[in-house]
């Protein structure tokens, strides 16, 4: 997108415009109607696009046919908390049937899906109708973009997660539970389910930008989730049977979501949903952190690689 | 049925990278069908569990989704299903011919491996690797057929579609009993588990449903669906939502 014809790359007509080194080749006035107002420049442009990608995780801006998915799989994912709660108050439970931590990889499926059925929405129309050159034309840069599709389909991710966590905490104020407990719980819930929506978000997004046609990009991201987390358990059971419990528990890790409870676990000393790590202390949570964090980085890097080559073939 | 459209088909399936899609789940079971031979020497009884939890209850059901997605979903995605539409065919002919593909995609891509993992994990003179076989190829008919109409009727076909396989069928029939029967896989076992006859109960190799009930069911759903699909595809109309 260097220089067209003279009509189509008009300097930039605003004062706002900070003096970056390519605001020469942002196209702002395509001759058709005259704008003499602010620019608001880039952080905007990153924080509408973050915005406008969390909007769309939920389906708000489209039309009531695209609101059906998102809003039927948030429906599930809250029954569980709701049902818990609910149990809670009226059987006058001393504590809550699943833990903040254990419901994540207990709903892993539905989690799954979530995230499968909204990272393509995120980025495969734009990648399908190539209009990356049309965002670069403006001062943005490609890696604010992966930024920006990330940190909103993170967001979203994350928003779900933590209301089903603020029902249970609800659930469990209601219930008369020990609050100091509850408190703790819920914070570590939370801590929990923003660490997996980050990982989730990170394998979700690579495995879409990578596919450009959504359905498929819907079956590859669960197809790879369900086969990690195939191999996760499986491999860690096999393992911990045959007496090698520490390297079970560490390979338990495969799946995401088994990670995070490794993490959990690890950290904050609550039970493992699955009871596979069990005994790997503070250097498994350190190993288990890391490997968070690598797969949320690494997911981050493929990303802004796969972007450097969009839009230009 | 027509040639050229399941060539189509077919190079829409298993072109370029989208082959490799197909390939994993199938590698995955056979190599939890090793793991199975060396962690409990070969017996049928945890075979049999293998094939019923992982190989039917998550293999077979997402196979013919992904299958479903390449053979038409794909097509109705991007569009270009309407050249193929606006040919002078029969729109049954059409679905006809990609239904064919597609099974033949699953026998090759997950009823062949489900038979060779029950096999490699622990059989009794290949009786439990037939009866799989069969349970598995009757179910890859009736999922295939209600997968791709689903697939023409829903943009989300792959999240109902798994929503039904996995949730329906795995988590809900563990809490309610009575979903349990409303299951193609409960029905494709019958057959199975009426192939085995006495050993069935031993191998935990057990169905809902007897298998007459399970085969008219079965027969009954697959025509529906495919009855569907034509009258669906014949007023077909494309938007732009996502």
């Amino acid at each position: 997108m260097a220089d067209h014809t003279p009509p189509l790359t008009s300097a930039t007509a605003g004062g706002a415009e900070p003096a970056a080194p390519q605001s020469q080749s942002v196209i702002h006035d395509i001759g058709f109607r005259h704008y003499d107002g602010p620019r608001l420049g880039r952080g905007w442009i990153v924080r509408s696009l973050l915005v406008e990608t969390f909007r769309g995780v939920f389906g708000f801006g489209r039309p009531a046919k695209a609101k059906i998915m998102p809003w039927v799989l948030v429906g599930i994912l809250m029954a569980p908390p709701l049902i818990f709660a609910l149990i809670a108050v009226l059987l006058g439970l001393d504590e809550l049937p699943t833990s903040y931590t254990e419901y994540l990889p207990t709903m892993g499926f539905v989690v799954s899906l979530f995230v499968a059925s909204r990272a393509p929405y995120c980025v495969s129309r734009d990648l399908r109708h190539g209009v990356m050159p049309l965002y670069l034309s403006r001062p943005i840069r490609r890696n604010d973009y992966v930024l920006a599709k990330f940190a909103g389909l993170a967001l979203g991710v994350f928003t779900v997660l933590a209301a089903a966590q603020t029902l249970l905490f609800v659930g469990a104020l209601l219930a008369k539970l020990s609050v100091g407990a509850q408190i703790a719980g819920y914070a570590q819930g939370l801590i929990a389910s923003a660490v997996l929506s980050l990982v989730l978000s990170a394998i979700g997004l690579v495995l879409a930008a990578f596919t450009p046609r959504r359905g498929m990009g819907v079956a590859a991201i669960i197809t790879v989730l369900v086969v990690l987390g195939g191999i996760g358990s499986v491999v860690s059971t096999l393992l911990t049977q045959n007496g090698s419990a520490t390297l079970g528990g560490y390979l338990a890790a495969i799946d995401p979501f088994l990670l995070v409870d490794g993490i959990a676990m690890s950290w904050f000393g609550v039970d493992s949903a699955i009871g596979v790590e069990a005994g790997l202390g503070a250097l498994g949570g350190v190993i288990f952190t890391a490997a968070a964090a690598a797969i949320v980085g690494g997911g981050i890097a493929l990303l802004m690689r796969r972007y450097t080559k969009v839009g230009i073939a | 049925m027509n040639v050229t459209v399941m060539r189509l088909t077919a190079r829409g399936l298993l072109g370029r990278r989208r082959a490799l899609l197909l390939v994993i789940l199938p590698a995955l079971l056979l190599v939890l069908a090793a793991l199975t031979r060396w962690a409990s020497d070969a017996s049928p009884s945890a075979s049999s569990l293998l094939g019923s939890g992982f190989a039917m209850g998550t293999l077979l059901p997402l196979m013919c989704l992904l299958v479903a997605t390449g053979v038409i979903s794909a097509e109705i995605d991007d569009g270009s299903i309407v050249y193929m539409l606006a040919k002078p065919l029969k729109r049954r002919v059409i679905l006809f011919s990609k239904l064919a593909v597609g099974l033949a995609a699953v026998i090759v891509f997950a009823v062949l491996p489900t038979m060779a993992a029950v096999a490699i994990a622990g059989d009794e003179g290949g009786q439990l690797t037939l009866a799989y076989g069969a349970s598995a190829f009757f179910a890859a008919i009736a999922y295939t057929a209600i997968f791709v109409t689903l697939g023409i009727v829903s943009r989300n076909a792959v999240v109902f579609g798994l929503l039904y396989a996995l949730l329906w069928e795995n988590v809900l029939g563990g809490y309610v009993p009575g979903v349990r029967a409303v299951s193609v896989r409960q029905w494709a076992m019958s057959v199975g588990e009426q192939m085995l006859g006495s050993q069935a109960a031993e191998w935990s190799f057990t169905a809902e449903v007897g298998m007459a009930t399970g085969l008219i069911l079965l027969a009954l759903t697959t025509a529906g669906a495919v009855y569907l699909g034509v009258r669906k595809l014949s007023t077909l109309t494309l938007s732009s939502v996502d």
